[in-house]
């Protein structure tokens, strides 16, 4: 019954979506290559030319938004934008929060990366970004796990010295590993590839985007998309 | 598992005895009670020692606004005004990046980028320019026949000072010193809320509220809980600093007594 | 690959730094409309607290002691969403009547499409002003609270003998308010108001806290380091140095506001029964 209800709500959402409804699609913008503000001010990056191209297939109008890794699930469940792309990987416990369409990225390594060969990183001082899924295994590792608010600081922390490595997602770090003096030591997996992820009220607008991504995966544009990015993993 | 044994598990997680790994699911009220209670320790520990340490150095600063040299007048006020005049917010950001900084000059720098210390040197110096401005409005009201009286008793130098400026000054600060205490404990959920990074999950009050809110998605019910124990902390703090308050006033009559109370200021 | 100054020039001129720049605007503009809608609000509070009949006094009084009594992070951390949800559903009640499925579901707040603030269609611009329009209405209330304080303060310093003239010569309450009143009460509200100017320029980096675009997130985002793969400007950690200008920034503005105060301090001392009016009585 309740599930009758729902549908019927979202039927009622949807109708008023006919009339030209713009997706708001909420991101951090500080994660490369996922996303990034460029040198213009604009979200760039693998996620911004993989919304863009969603929603061009699930014919609808987007539009983005930056916000803060911290309050982005509340955002999202309080109605300030519609979907949330933003290199979220998908976990149990968010899945009891919102709802995540297929991973549209394989469920990729994290790994650790420091300034110094042979580190034990159960042992050390690892670095990593508050409320993500790199610092729930750190805390549980037995490493002293030192959170930041944002990607970039985590990076910088172990550049300045204040920690021994950063445990983060390989994709971050292959750039940063590729321009400065940081090494990768370990890789674990964690989550199940990352995926956009949408109130649980708004079954809908996630099957739209679903199915895009499903169309995609199917048609190979998804794996050139992630080949651009130098993303790891193809479907 | 009773409450009981979460408060053993939790109480001094703030400081790294107890269990390690904080509790992600089926937070109860009494995880909640027992963590942000946990966290008060933290704040506790830069209110008290920045208060304290803050008191001393204030006192030299009002001191030197008031009777120092011109070099030493100058730069008085200059610190004054350098912390008065800009948000404690971006003066805890801006610390923390230049002792990052001042790391990579030498590594003596090394615990300053510790919340520990960092943040205790940053709150320490901004308690002191305010406290001191306090002190140094409290000396100029001092009244001059307070003065002359002590002239004409033959008290000079440093013993006039001790037992006449320095009391009537504290005197007269007191209410006002009373209310930038009180202001400093609530800025101390600052610390972690700016540069400063967490450490081993062990944080103050507002990142235990925080991580709870983030946990359960509910905010309604740890910030109060936050609040709550705020208000125990000023009722306390009031109470100290009523004591001092009245030893500092024993010779006047009951009546004359200023009273201390309590205004409640917004964010610095 | 740029040199020396001509770098600079072009790093200082992306459309990133642009919107850095706007963010201190954005600052300015927080500040030019809260300071008059709070002082409204204060004004207000004030004229309440003083009514006559008991009640209404304790409107007055009332909202003046929570906002001052709540913590101050505790009310900006979760008063704009209490916000922003009361009035999707104050919309939701008046141009929804029928909907019939509960509010909230779950974890999330649902409401019908034309009861969400702003519309789902609007162009980003309208969600942005009404983000802001949210921090100004947030900061307005907290600061109109102790705006409210100085100013009930400063009515009741008026000396009393000043309104008992007024009467003597015939004028209604009302008009000794309006007339006699409000005009003097300003000199006493002045150092109370100084004040609160000060500590509300020092509250605006909490705009960060409220979801706006402030200067402390472009301060963040354009210090970090920068890699050359995702930028034409690559650049290591400068978060210092952009934290920096933001210090400078607040002094400088701190500094030019106290002399700015002085001097409307010495102007409405003029005239004015108090021991500064005296002194310029004195010196003239």
């Amino acid at each position: 019954m309740k599930n009758l209800i729902l549908t019927t709500a979202a039927l009622a959402l949807t109708a008023g979506a006919a009339m030209a409804e713009t997706v708001r699609l909420g991101t951090e913008g500080a994660y490369p290559p996922y996303n990034f503000l460029n040198d213009a001010g604009e979200v760039d990056g693998f996620e911004r030319e993989l919304g863009d191209e969603l929603c061009k297939r699930a014919e609808l109008e987007c539009t983005w938004v930056t916000n803060d890794w911290d309050s982005i699930i509340p955002n999202l469940t309080s109605g300030n934008y519609d979907a949330i792309i933003a290199g979220m990987s998908i976990t149990e416990a968010r899945e009891e929060l919102v709802d995540f369409t297929q991973g549209y990225t394989q469920p990729s390594p994290s790994a650790y990366a420091g300034l110094t060969e042979g580190l034990d990183v159960k042992n050390a001082v690892i670095a990593a970004q508050a409320s993500t899924i790199q610092s729930a295994h750190v805390a549980e590792t037995g490493a002293t796990l030192v959170e930041f608010p944002t990607p970039d600081e985590t990076v910088a922390a172990v550049q300045s010295g204040e920690v021994d490595a950063v445990l983060s997602d390989k994709d971050f770090l292959v750039p940063i590993v590729a321009e400065t003096d940081l090494m990768f030591l370990e890789e674990v997996r964690l989550g199940g590839g990352i995926g956009m992820a949408f109130r649980e009220s708004d079954d809908e607008l996630r099957g739209k985007f679903d199915a895009a991504i499903a169309s995609m995966k199917e048609d190979g544009s998804l794996n050139a998309m992630l080949d651009k990015w130098e993303i790891e993993g193809k479907f | 598992m009773s409450c009981w044994e979460t408060v053993q598990k939790y109480a001094f997680q703030s400081i790294g005895y107890g269990e390690r790994v904080l509790p992600r699911t089926d937070i109860t009220l009494c995880d909640q009670f027992t963590l942000i209670g946990s966290g008060m320790i933290m704040n506790l520990y830069f209110g008290l020692l920045a208060v304290s340490f803050g008191f001393l150095f204030a006192n030299a600063l009002a001191m030197a606004k008031f009777s120092g040299g011109p070099v030493t007048r100058k730069a008085a006020e200059w610190f004054i005004f350098l912390f008065r005049g800009s948000p404690l917010f971006i003066q805890f950001f801006f610390a923390y990046f230049l002792f990052l900084n001042l790391k990579g000059v030498s590594p003596v720098f090394g615990p300053l980028s510790a919340a520990w210390l960092g943040a205790l040197v940053v709150l320490f110096l901004n308690t002191a320019a305010y406290s001191g401005e306090i002190f140094y409005g409290a000396l100029l009201s001092i009244p001059r026949g307070d003065m002359e009286s002590a002239d004409a008793y033959g008290f000079s130098g440093w013993k006039k000072f001790r037992k006449i400026t320095w009391p009537t000054m504290m005197r007269l600060a007191w209410p006002a010193y009373t209310n930038e205490a009180i202001f400093l404990f609530h800025a101390t959920t600052l610390v972690f809320f700016s540069g400063f990074p967490v450490w081993r999950q062990q944080g103050d009050a507002l990142y235990y509220a925080k991580y709870i809110a983030d946990k359960t998605f509910n905010p309604f019910v740890p910030y109060p809980i936050l609040a709550g124990y705020f208000i125990l902390l000023t009722l306390v703090v009031i109470w100290i600093f009523g004591v001092a308050n009245k030893r500092l006033n024993r010779h006047l009559p009951q009546a004359k007594r200023p009273k201390i109370r309590y205004r409640p200021k917004m964010i610095r | 690959m740029l040199e020396g100054l001509q770098w600079l020039s072009c790093y200082l001129t992306t459309g990133k730094h642009m919107g850095f720049y706007v963010s201190f605007g954005t600052v300015l503009l927080l500040l030019a409309i809260t300071a008059p809608v709070a002082l409204g609000f204060g004004f207000g509070a004030a004229m309440l607290s003083r009514a006559r009949i008991a009640p209404i006094s304790w409107i007055g009084k009332g909202y003046i002691a929570a906002v001052r009594g709540v913590p101050d992070i505790a009310f900006f951390l979760f008063f704009v969403i209490a916000l922003d949800q009361g009035i999707e559903w104050l919309l939701h009640q008046a141009r929804c009547p029928e909907w019939t499925d509960p509010i909230r579901q779950g974890n999330d707040f649902v409401v019908c499409d034309i009861a969400k603030m702003p519309l789902g269609t609007s162009p980003q611009w309208i969600h942005e002003t009404y983000g802001f329009a949210l921090a100004v209405l947030t900061f307005a209330i907290v600061f109109g609270a102790f705006a409210g304080n100085v100013l009930y303060g400063a009515m009741n310093s008026v000396p009393r003998g000043q309104i008992e003239t007024a009467e003597a010569y015939g004028m209604t309450h009302r008009q000794a308010f309006w007339r006699i009143l409000v005009p003097q009460m300003w000199v006493y509200a002045l150092p109370g108001l100084s004040n609160l100017w000060m500590v509300l320029i020092k509250a605006t980096p909490l705009l960060f806290l409220l979801g706006v675009e402030d200067i402390v997130y472009w301060a963040r985002e354009l210090g970090g380091s920068k890699m050359a793969r995702f930028t034409d400007y690559p650049h290591g950690d400068w978060r210092m140095w952009y934290f920096l200008v933001l210090l400078v920034f607040y002094l400088a503005f701190t500094r030019v506001s106290e002399i700015v105060l002085a001097r409307i301090t010495t102007k409405l001392s003029h005239g004015q029964a108090t021991v500064g009016g005296e002194a310029q009585r004195k010196a003239a």
